[in-house]
């Protein structure tokens, strides 16, 4: 059914998207789908690194660890913005075009994100492109 | 903007300063309603408490204020001349030292760094967020005036009985006039925006360091940046960004109702002027919310060009021969006037050098803390010495010409057509209009007005978006990726001051305010051009 999942993640509020990393987790294992963690930084110290090659290092880090612990098949995806608070676009054209995502597994608490995804965002996601969306709450 | 599936090789070998700070770790997430947001403590109170007191002082106490704010800037302008000028000096030769240095080749972000915008789009944001709109209004007018009552008490353009003078002192007093001019928009005010940014580009992008104007400091205060004298210096900063920018659109909205009115005879009405602002601060809060390259970057290149076609058709349909022996003899003038203009001791033109002088080095000295963030923000991947070429000759040349073809064609109407339209908006000091009026003599007057009023418009906005993004960064503590809700409230804010200001009167207090932390800052800045030679030296070969 799904073969990619595209899973936007940000690396200082895991814990508060434990649920939906659990759910893309699930749903991996059970349609042998392969998950990719989207990550989006800016070339600016964030509180997770101090330039984006640290956050593409953590990043990865993160999704081996994912891969590891729930026996799936994962890849990191590190996308550098010079506007993070206002990622949505190029995540969306990412997961459209590089990833080829059928799915997107977001959760609800992620920042600024999931309110645009179920927004004005969400319907033009609906209506142009295949991608089904999973907001978990 | 680049992409990675990849994690990328480790930039070489970085001079990231070793701190245990964690960007972020002062910082509170309070819910306000639905909303999240994400402020550093105590800056964000600090700063947004502060305004608040102030706005509510100088509405209040309006006669106070009035008294207390409008003499203290003068005050210090006149009393502390030399504080101002020795640091703009100092700022030049510092800027001008790391152009030949070999700490030129250092580049921002380290060796493996790139651009992430192309040179029109870094012009474009760095000349609408600095100095826009002043160009526009004193465009036209300073040349004049400087050359009505040059610098230096010399004669000017026009004799006792307001005639035109001979020959060879029109001559003069238009080389004098155009050197006092290009002093105020050159090499000084753009060395100073190229000071801070290079600072914070540098302890931002090579450093590791949050982008808050604290991080600058770390090789004089060590640890304690991240203490009071870090809150301090970030919350004086984002207060003056705000101040100054409030107050500039409390007078823009003005500005802007007088041009209106002078275009088209609409009454200028508080209605109106409070319009003006709600317009400005609706598109500002699109800006943002639209993102630094889906609004910022966008509006300030749209502006860019507007700017370059008014100029083109100034070019054009003004004094065009003139223009060019203006242009080569006003630089020629600027250079050879240049260690006599910043010369501070026994100055006897205080209405030139106190007058004007003074008042635009506390002016733009106040503005770089949200000038020279803004361009730390986009210049990553640029060499300190391609940077400084670009922050501060390029647009010192590019000044030159702004004023040589507005002001040029305004003292060639007054010299060669007898036509006082600006002159009178020199004696009625109304700035606001001498561009209207200079157009006036032009083909298709109603149109290039119309030009004129929606390019200060969309400068105002371009400000206000960029200041709103500083003034959100600063007060979340050097974080870029706070919730967008924070900046939709600062871009609010600033549109209810100054409709607030505006209202009850108290602009004038309050932006008088807001130019003396000019002074401060002025000492402050000059040692971050220590903190600059120290972070460089530090960086690996």
């Amino acid at each position: 059914m799904y073969s990619n999942i595209m899973v936007p993640v940000s690396l200082a509020h895991i814990d508060q998207i434990d649920k939906a990393l659990k759910v893309a987790a699930d749903l991996a294992r059970h349609y042998g789908a392969k998950v990719h963690y989207v990550g989006v930084t800016s070339a600016l110290p964030s509180e997770i690194a101090h330039n984006a090659e640290e956050y593409a290092e953590k990043l990865k880090a993160f999704a081996k660890e994912q891969a590891s612990a729930n026996n799936i098949n994962a890849e990191p995806h590190t996308l550098i913005s010079h506007d993070p608070a206002v990622e949505l676009d190029l995540v969306l054209e990412h997961a459209e075009e590089t990833i080829c995502a059928d799915l997107v597994v977001v959760a609800s608490h992620l920042p600024s994100f999931a309110d645009h995804l179920t927004g004005s965002h969400g319907g033009h996601l609906a209506s142009h492109s295949q991608i089904s969306v999973f907001v978990v709450r | 903007m680049t992409m990675s599936s990849e994690p990328q090789t480790p930039a070489a070998p970085s001079a990231e300063i070793d701190t245990d700070y964690l960007i972020g770790q002062d910082n509170i997430q309070p819910s306000i309603g639905p909303l999240k947001v994400d402020i550093h403590n105590p800056v964000f109170a600090l700063t947004a408490g502060s305004v608040i007191a102030l706005v509510l002082f100088c509405l209040i106490f309006d006669k106070i204020a009035a008294d207390i704010f409008g003499a203290l800037r003068p005050w210090l302008t006149t009393q502390f001349d030399w504080v101002f000028a020795i640091s703009m000096n100092i700022f030049v030769i510092f800027c001008l030292y790391l152009i030949v240095s070999p700490l030129g080749r250092i580049k921002i972000g380290g060796k493996s760094a790139t651009p992430e915008y192309s040179y029109p789009a870094w012009f474009s944001m760095l000349f609408a967020a600095g100095m826009g709109i002043g160009l526009v209004f004193y465009g036209v007018l300073e040349p004049l005036n400087h050359s009505l009552t040059p610098s230096f008490n010399q004669p000017g353009i026009l004799d006792a009985n307001g005639n035109v003078a001979d020959a060879a002192t029109v001559d003069a007093a238009i080389k004098l006039g155009m050197a006092s001019t290009i002093f105020h928009w050159g090499l000084h005010p753009w060395a100073c925006y190229s000071v801070v940014a290079l600072a914070l580009g540098i302890f931002a992008y090579n450093k590791g360091l949050p982008l808050t104007i604290r991080s600058a400091f770390y090789p004089i205060l060590g640890e304690r940046v991240w203490g009071w004298p870090g809150h301090l210096l970030d919350s004086l900063a984002a207060l003056a960004t705000l101040a100054g920018l409030a107050t500039s659109l409390g007078y823009g909205s003005s500005q802007a109702a007088a041009g209106l009115h002078y275009v088209f005879g609409i009454e200028a009405t508080i209605e109106l002027q409070v319009s003006i602002i709600i317009v400005v601060t609706g598109l500002a809060i699109t800006s943002v919310v639209r993102g630094l390259d889906g609004g910022v970057k966008i509006l300030s290149e749209a502006n860019m060009l507007l700017a370059l076609a008014l100029f083109l058709f100034v070019l054009i349909f003004g004094a065009t021969s003139g223009i060019l022996g203006i242009f080569v003899e006003g630089l020629v003038a600027y250079g050879v006037n240049l260690p006599a203009l910043s010369n501070w001791v026994g100055r006897d033109d205080g209405y030139y050098f106190h007058g004007w002088t003074t008042f635009y080095w506390a002016w733009w000295i106040a503005w770089s803390p949200f000038v020279g963030m803004f361009i730390a923000r986009v210049s990553l991947g640029r060499s300190v010495r391609e940077f400084i070429i670009c922050v501060l000759l390029i647009p010192t040349l590019a000044c030159v010409m702004w004023m040589a073809v507005f002001g040029g064609t305004a003292i060639s109407q007054l010299v060669n057509d007898g036509y006082t339209g600006v002159q009178q908006t020199i004696a009625n000091w109304t700035p606001e209009l001498s561009l209207f009026h200079m157009l006036e003599l032009l083909p298709l007057p109603m149109f290039t007005s119309v030009v004129g009023i929606v390019l200060v418009l969309v400068f105002f906005v371009t400000s206000s978006d960029s200041g709103s993004l500083v003034v959100d960064t600063i007060c979340a503590g050097g974080k870029v990726d706070a919730p967008m809700p924070q900046r939709v409230f600062w871009a609010s804010f600033e549109g209810l001051i100054a409709i607030a200001l505006l209202l009850g009167g108290g602009l004038g207090s309050l932006q008088a305010l807001a130019i003396a932390t000019g002074f401060p800052f002025a000492i402050v800045t000059v040692s971050m051009c220590y903190c600059i030679w120290h972070g460089l030296r530090t960086e690996p070969a």
